[in-house]
């Protein structure tokens, strides 16, 4: 049986788990100042980042990432990656998952998932991710 | 205050040779400055220097002679030769020194940089993830400045069409065949939009630069070629940067914008003034996003530059007459001295093939790097 969503997380506090996973940044208790991932500290307060935005830029890696630091499956497929803006909080850079690699335009909108780093292994990392929202959720 | 005058230019070629770790290549470069200057190591009353991955500079003191001279090492990611240069013009301004070298060197293993998250201060995940890559920032960056400035993929080929015909006329660069811009365009990508020839590669390479006050470079009787202007700045708030896991919504300058306007006031003199300009190229968008945040152009005119020409050795603003990083690679240590070094060349009237047209006088290089640094040299003769 694969284990909980919980303890997969690729790191501990950088987003929840569950149905609708959220990112948890951090609030400069002095400026107020929103980053993700929360630094350690007690100078940053946890906060629940919002789970929907729209694509801020993109790019596709498309060679393997060197190994260490990667921790991706051995065979490689490109993947997308952006920047998504978070509805006036933070610019976040992320994964896309769902969507094709020659339809991602700045402005689309996206929501947070959490998918495997290896979809090949059962029980892999989870890692965030952006996914395109179906036509018309978009808030 | 007494100008800071540079005297002497040596340059190992940049490239690959095999056999020849990069410290060697330093002191290659540091012989063939001291011969241009025509002064001896033995007579430099100081020396900064470093590399980013080929070990520590001052070893290279067994090589050179042991004259007890002070010798610091600089380590400053792409700002290292940078900081270097900040650091020995500033040795001689103090008034305690008048003639010393900056050196900076490099040689990597092929393939991309691998960077580490530790050394950045990030969490592994960051880099376990598939984050850790400076390719990945570099399209991420151009491509939301093409969205927001109208900036065209051709005009991105063309920056690497200019480079590598400019690197063919250079003796010091790596890439030295032209290349045309449908082989540019039709590569295999590599992070879109940028493909395999618009990025530039690890390398390796070596630059030395004697620096003297003005009345010592008199009394050497070398042509006078002024440091009128060195600034070495970090990032400011809401800047976007190489491995950065968020931004700020209210976005802010660079720290290419501090280096360029201090600067130009310490200068005393403006963009308009310039002949020749290196700017940092490590990717094709680099060099366009640089040539308006150091003030040549505004944000999207560069689409009209680069189908003018106006870039081109013979064109109103020569940029990266050497090829810059696209054609002579980057060897993080050495690559921000081999502008300056070229610069030299050009301000001499020495630069041959590529020789900027109109005897410039006024020579200008940037630099910028991880993790939000940027230094800006003004050349005049």
């Amino acid at each position: 049986m694969t284990a909980p969503e919980s303890s997969r997380a690729i790191a501990e506090g950088i987003f929840t788990t569950g149905a609708a996973p959220r990112l948890i940044g951090g609030r400069d208790r002095a400026t107020g100042r929103i980053v993700f991932p929360r630094p350690a500290g007690d100078q940053h307060d946890a906060i629940m980042l919002g789970n929907r935005g729209t694509i801020w830029s993109w790019t596709i890696q498309r060679f393997r990432p060197k190994s260490p630091p990667y921790a991706g499956p051995a065979d490689f497929t490109p993947y997308a990656m952006a920047y998504v803006e978070l509805g006036g909080e933070i610019i976040v850079e992320s994964r896309l998952t769902n969507i094709a690699l020659d339809a991602i335009t700045i402005g689309m909108d996206v929501e947070l998932v959490l998918v495997p780093l290896d979809p090949d292994t059962e029980g892999s990392l989870l890692i965030h991710a952006f996914q395109p929202l179906p036509a018309g959720a978009a808030q | 205050m007494t100008d800071v005058c540079i005297i002497g230019a040596g340059i190992h070629r940049f490239g690959r040779t095999e056999g020849v770790s990069g410290l060697d290549q330093g002191v290659v470069a540091v012989n063939a400055a001291l011969a241009d200057a025509g002064t001896g190591w033995s007579e430099m009353q100081f020396a900064f220097g470093g590399s980013e991955a080929a070990g520590n500079a001052d070893t290279m003191v067994d090589r050179l002679g042991l004259t007890g001279l002070p010798f610091i090492n600089v380590r400053n990611g792409c700002a290292t030769g940078g900081s270097a240069l900040t650091a020995a013009a500033s040795a001689i301004r103090a008034g305690d020194n008048d003639l010393g070298i900056a050196i900076g060197f490099d040689k990597h293993p092929r393939g991309a940089f691998n960077a580490m998250p530790a050394e950045y201060n990030l969490p592994d995940w960051y880099g376990e993830a598939g984050y850790m890559l400076t390719t990945q920032f570099f399209a991420l960056k151009i491509q939301r400045y093409m969205h927001l400035h109208g900036i065209s993929i051709t005009t991105l080929g063309r920056v690497a069409e200019k480079a590598f015909r400019n690197g063919a006329l250079t003796p010091h660069a790596w890439r030295r065949e032209a290349v045309d811009l449908e082989t540019i365009l039709t590569a295999p990508m590599v992070s879109d939009p940028y493909t395999k020839f618009m990025f530039c590669a690890p390398a390796e390479g070596a630059v030395a630069l004697v620096l003297a006050s003005e009345k010592k470079a008199r009394e050497l009787g070398r042509p006078l070629i002024r440091l009128k202007a060195v600034a070495m700045r970090t990032r400011p708030s809401g800047s976007f940067e190489v491995f950065a896991p968020s931004i700020d919504i209210v976005r802010g300058g660079s720290a290419t914008d501090f280096a360029a306007r201090d600067a130009f006031a310490i200068a005393g003199i403006g963009p308009q003034d310039i002949d020749v300009a290196q700017l940092q190229d490590t990717e094709c968008g680099a060099e366009i996003m640089h040539m308006a945040e150091n003030g040549f152009c505004r944000d999207g005119d560069q689409e009209q530059w680069l189908a003018e020409g106006r870039t081109e050795i013979t064109g109103t603003l020569p940029v990266n007459t050497d090829g810059g990083c696209l054609a002579c690679g980057e060897p993080i240590g050495a690559s921000g001295l081999r502008q300056v070094y070229e610069n030299v060349i050009q301000l001499r009237g020495a630069a041959g093939a590529r020789q900027v047209p109109g005897n410039p006088k006024t020579a200008y290089s940037h630099v910028y790097g991880a993790p939000g640094v940027s230094a800006v040299a003004i050349l005049q003769r």
